[in-house]
Parts: C-alpha cells; sequence; structure tokens
C-alpha cells in the first residue's frame, strides 16, 4: 500500500458531515418534541408544561392536557412518524424507486380498507382492535403489489412497482368507498382516522404495537449494509454475494411491520416515507445505514412538527398533521420528479 | 498460454439459459482456466451476456452445469463465491451523489461481517484505486466523471472485491478508441499482476484477438469455436458465426491476426 492514497483523510471528512447531520436530526427533534409539548389550544406556560412532566399534581386541569393529551400525541407522533421514514427510506433502497412510498404503494389504502372493515363489519371500534386489521391490511396490499410487480423477464422495476402499487391503491380505494357509501355510521367514525393525525389516539395502542415496530426498526437496521449493495443494480447485487429473494422478503416484513404499525398509530399518512428519505440521503450521503437511521429521527420530527403546525395554522381549531404533511410533501415530490428528469438530460 | 495447460477455474457444460421460456443459450461449453483472458465475440443477440450471466450465477440453467474450482457453483454459498468471482454487468447504477471512494469500498461487500469491517478493506481498496490510476478521483463524485473514468472507477470496484475469475460484459462498448485501448491495457495488467482470471465481452474483433489469450465464438446460444485468435479468427468460423466475408491480416503491432471486412462497397465511396 502506497502512502500517498488519499482515502484516509477523507473518510473522517465524511464521517464529520454524517455525525453533523444526525446531530443536527436529533435536534430538530428534540425542538418539534418540545413545541408539540408546549403549544395548543389551550395556553399554557412553558414552567407548568414542566412541572405537568416532572411534579404532576392529580385534578389539575393544565397537568391533565400536558398529561394525558400532548404526552401521548408527541409519543405517537414520533413512533408513527419514524416508522414512516424507515419505511419509506426500505421501501426505496429495495426497489430503487425514489417515488416509492407506502402511500403511492397501496399499502395506506390497504390498511384503510381493513379498517372500514373492522368497523362495519365487525364493529370494532376500538383503536386497539383497528390496529390489527390495518396491519393485516398493509400486508395483504405488500403481497398483492409484490405479486403483481415481479415476475417477467425485467422483474419488479421502478415503474412495474410504481404501476402494481397505483393499481392496488385504486381497488383498496374504490372498495372502501363502496363500503363507506352505504354506511354513514361507518363514514362518520372512519373519516378522522383517515385524515391521520397522532392526536386524540390512544396511548395503549402505542403499547400493543412497540414489538411490532421494535421488530421492524431491528429488520431495518439489519437490511442497511445489504441495501448498500442493492442500490448497485441487480446483478451486482448478486454477484456480490447477495441473496435478493431473502432480502426483499426482510425488506418487505419490515415495511409491513412498519407501515403497519404507523398507519394503526396515526392514520394512513403519505409523504413521510417519501420526503424523509430524501432529506436524509441529501444530508447524510447516499450510504444507506446512515439514510435509514436518519429518516427515523427526521421522519419523527417531520410529523411532530407537521402536527405542531396544524395546531398554529388554524387557531382555535387544528389541521390534521397528515394534511400538513401533504402540503408539503407535494412539492417535494414534484422537485425530486423534476430534478430527476433533469439528470437524464 | 504455452506449455502445460493450466487447471480450469471456471467452467460451463451443456449450459442452458432461457428468459421466460425464450431459450437463448442453448448447450453452451466455455472453459476459463486458470490466469487466462477471454474474449468473448460473437454477433448480436447470440446468447454471449447471457452465457456470462449465467456462469456468474445470475441465472439458473435450464440445462448443464456450471463449476467453480471443482464445485457447482449452484451448490456453494453465493458470499463464498463472490469472494473467488466477480461480474461486472454492462450497465452498472450508480448511486446518485456517491463518491468513488465510497463506490469501490462497496466491492468488499462479501469479505465483510454483520457489523466488522473485514480484514484489509482499506488495503484492498487503496490498492483497487492504484491500480486503476483513480487514486486522484477517491474524493470525487461518480456522477462528474467521464466515461472513461467510470469505467476504470467501476473495474477498481469490481478489483477491491479480489475476485480471482473476473467477468466483464461489454466493458469498452461505450468509450471511445483510446479509453478503449486504456482499459483493455488495464485489464492486461491486472491480469499479468494479479493472476486474475478473466472473459469479457467484445464485438471488436482485432481488439479481441489482440488482448486474449484464447477467443470463445459464440452464435445461436452455442459455443461454435474456442482457441488462441489464430486457431478462432478464420474465413470459415467468421463466415458461419457473422455471415460475413472477410480477409485476414497480421496487426502491425501486436502480429496477431485481424479481420478486414469486405462488405458491399470495398472501394471508397464515390
Amino acid at each position: 500500500m502506497t502512502t500517498g492514497t488519499p482515502i484516509a483523510p477523507a473518510l473522517p471528512a465524511l464521517g464529520v458531515r454524517r455525525v453533523a447531520a444526525g446531530a443536527g436530526a436529533v435536534a430538530a427533534l428534540g425542538v418539534a418534541a418540545a413545541l408539540s409539548l408546549a403549544l395548543g389550544a389551550r395556553g399554557i406556560a412553558p414552567g407548568v408544561v414542566l412541572d405537568a412532566l416532572l411534579h404532576p399534581v392529580a385534578g389539575d386541569a393544565d397537568h391533565i392536557v400536558v398529561r394525558e393529551l400532548r404526552v401521548p400525541r408527541t409519543l405517537i407522533g414520533i413512533a408513527a412518524g419514524a416508522a414512516f421514514g424507515v419505511a419509506g427510506a426500505l421501501i426505496q433502497g429495495i426497489t430503487r424507486n425514489p417515488i416509492a412510498d407506502p402511500g403511492l404503494l397501496g399499502l395506506n389504502a390497504g390498511a384503510a380498507l381493513a379498517v372500514v372493515v373492522a368497523i362495519s363489519a365487525f364493529g370494532i371500534t376500538s383503536p386497539g382492535g383497528q390496529v390489527w386489521f390495518a396491519v393485516a391490511g398493509t400486508a395483504v396490499a405488500a403481497a398483492f403489489v409484490a405479486a403483481v410487480a415481479t415476475g417477467g423477464r425485467s422483474g419488479a422495476t421502478p415503474a412495474r412497482v410504481a404501476l402494481a402499487g397505483a393499481a392496488v391503491a385504486a381497488a383498496a380505494t374504490s372498495l372502501t368507498t363502496l363500503l363507506l357509501l352505504g354506511d354513514l355510521e361507518t363514514l362518520d367514525r372512519f373519516r378522522f382516522w383517515q385524515v391521520g393525525s397522532p392526536a386524540g389516539r390512544d396511548l395503549e395502542a402505542l403499547v400493543v404495537l412497540l414489538p411490532a415496530l421494535l421488530a421492524g426498526f431491528a429488520a431495518a437496521a439489519a437490511a442497511g449494509r445489504m441495501l448498500n449493495v442493492v442500490a448497485l443494480g441487480d446483478d451486482l447485487a448478486r454477484s456480490l454475494g447477495t441473496r435478493l429473494g431473502p432480502a426483499r422478503a426482510t425488506c418487505a416484513g419490515a415495511v409491513v411491520l412498519l407501515c403497519g404499525a404507523g398507519t394503526a398509530l396515526a392514520g394512513p399518512i403519505a409523504f413521510v416515507g417519501l420526503v424523509t428519505p430524501h432529506l436524509a440521503g441529501r444530508l447524510t450521503g447516499p450510504d444507506q445505514r446512515w439514510v435509514l437511521g436518519c429518516s427515523a429521527v427526521l421522519g419523527a420530527a417531520l410529523l411532530v412538527g407537521a402536527d405542531v403546525a396544524g395546531r398554529l395554522l388554524a387557531p382555535p381549531g387544528e389541521i390534521e398533521a397528515g394534511l400538513v404533511v401533504a402540503a408539503i410533501g407535494a412539492p417535494v415530490m414534484i422537485a425530486v420528479v423534476r430534478r430527476r428528469i433533469a439528470g437524464r438530460r | 498460454m504455452t506449455g502445460e495447460r493450466p487447471p480450469a477455474r471456471l467452467s460451463a457444460t451443456g449450459v442452458r439459459l432461457a428468459y421466460d421460456g425464450t431459450e437463448v443459450v442453448r448447450g453452451a461449453d466455455l472453459e476459463l482456466r486458470a490466469g487466462e483472458v477471454v474474449a468473448v465475440v460473437g454477433p448480436n443477440a447470440s446468447g454471449k451476456s447471457t452465457l456470462l450471466r449465467g456462469m456468474a450465477r445470475l441465472m439458473r440453467p435450464t440445462a448443464g452445469t456450471v463449476v467453480l474450482d471443482g464445485g457447482d457453483i449452484r451448490r456453494r454459498p453465493t458470499r463464498e463465491v463472490a469472494r473467488m468471482l466477480g461480474l461486472l454487468p454492462q450497465h452498472p447504477v450508480a448511486p446518485e451523489a456517491i463518491t468513488v471512494a465510497e463506490l469501490v469500498e462497496r466491492g468488499r461487500h462479501p469479505h465483510r461481517g454483520w457489523l466488522t469491517a473485514g480484514r484489509g478493506d482499506r488495503e484492498a481498496v487503496a490498492s483497487a484505486l492504484e491500480a486503476t490510476g483513480t487514486a486522484d478521483l477517491a474524493h470525487r463524485a461518480v456522477d462528474t466523471l467521464s466515461g472513461g473514468q467510470r469505467q476504470r472507477v467501476w473495474i477498481a470496484m469490481a478489483l477491491a472485491q479480489e475476485p480471482e475469475v473476473l467477468l466483464l460484459d461489454e466493458p469498452i462498448s461505450f468509450l471511445d478508441v483510446a479509453h478503449q485501448i486504456d482499459v483493455l491495457d488495464l485489464l492486461a495488467e491486472v491480469n499479468a499482476r494479479r493472476g486474475t482470471t478473466i472473459a469479457m465481452v467484445l464485438h471488436d474483433l482485432n481488439l479481441a484477438s489482440r488482448y486474449a489469450h484464447r477467443l470463445a465464438v459464440v452464435a445461436g446460444g452455442r459455443v461454435i469455436a474456442t482457441g488462441t485468435p489464430d486457431e478462432v479468427l478464420t474465413l470459415g468460423v467468421l463466415r458461419e458465426a457473422f455471415g460475413l466475408d472477410a480477409r485476414l491480416m497480421r496487426c502491425p503491432v501486436s502480429g496477431m491476426p485481424i479481420v478486414v471486412p469486405v462488405g458491399r462497397f470495398p472501394g471508397a465511396p464515390g
């Protein structure tokens, strides 16, 4: 080995950039979470919020609002945001499709259909019961997309995956509409769930779903190194010793767990999974391990931040976080597509 | 390649390969011997690239076997195979904004464990960059490089994998003539210095004749001729494989045979 090789000093520079990006993401999440605890329709002084967290007084109205409403809402926002962010990074990584997203692939539509079935056919109204329908609906939709997109000589190309996702989304959405049209009572219950918001959800659901979330995050953490090789194309990935079948199955399983749990927690929120990995990639570079980790933190920050923004934009009412995220996400998606087109010229 | 015949490293025997039921390789035999450079030549759609993919275990043969160092390639753990056998596809994809050093480092994948960096990663990456003359580019983004530089970087990635057998699918097809020579010189150097066994799909018969120890001519999904350039580049083989009427000469630089096609307009235009 020659001494003139410049890799040695370069890798630390990349490391510094990544650590800075990670620290920035954590700081953003900290700020978003603090604001989520401090701000809301009821004006509560920061000191009182701290008191409510550290020295709660039973019966104090302010303390009840903080502990029973804002804390669950913040925790659920963090969990669901991280789940969507990591799920998006996984989907984009394994399909090499920069616009893949749980929403665009029909997974959320599958979850929504399952929840409507749960409400209308089985009369299940508790979030704890709906959770499992959401997870199952996500899994069935994912299986459909995989079955339609794979096979054939070219296999699951980005275009085929996107088309299959669109088809599944359209089919699930029309079935959902069909069910809801004849059933006003279900429509009423479903409407709130569908918009997507960490507010008014049950912390119980988070406890129930924690194992699913942790399993999903663990699978994602294990997949990072393999995704780095998958990014080079299927042929190179396989010639570098990756078995694509098990790799795809691991990612699909993790995505179903994370999307299903995230959707069950906060409703079918699109765009967090789409936007977050792009942001993470911009900040940390193309190493998928960093993209995944950063996507977890940024996804949480984005959803909690959107939830806070939704509280401030239209007082005394609120705009659901799902709508705020979509308002941010749509332009980002257009920018991504435009940049890709420009890059091809 | 004189004297005793070196042992086979990678060999395909009676291999048939199909896409969606359409058979592209119809019973091909090809043997790569230790330390040699083999050029796989043949007309378009003859099955050259498919044969290479089959030999790199990227496709499952419908019949026949591919053997690496005496063992059926499909029965061996894929990571173990990946430490010995590399394939550079025709159009590899570089992730957006990836630097040369990072890309080359990904070639180390089969040598690494779940958490730990593999032994000798740094040395292998450095020596791959050195060997391909890309050390100066280590921090450049791959998307900003020229076609010739990029191909060197991809070869560096393949070298970081430290394969003993390296297959390349049309490594020079989209390069200008100077960069074609540059890449082939580089591969010849890799073969000479590291003893890497190389098989590459080439279209230019004259470059194949000059840079390969042996040629394998693929036509209609079969290997119809193998041997030294002198043995293979005959008027009969050229007619059979390409339907081409040609004359043969000696290359003034290498002394190897070169092919001059006759075509329908042998005179200067006008």
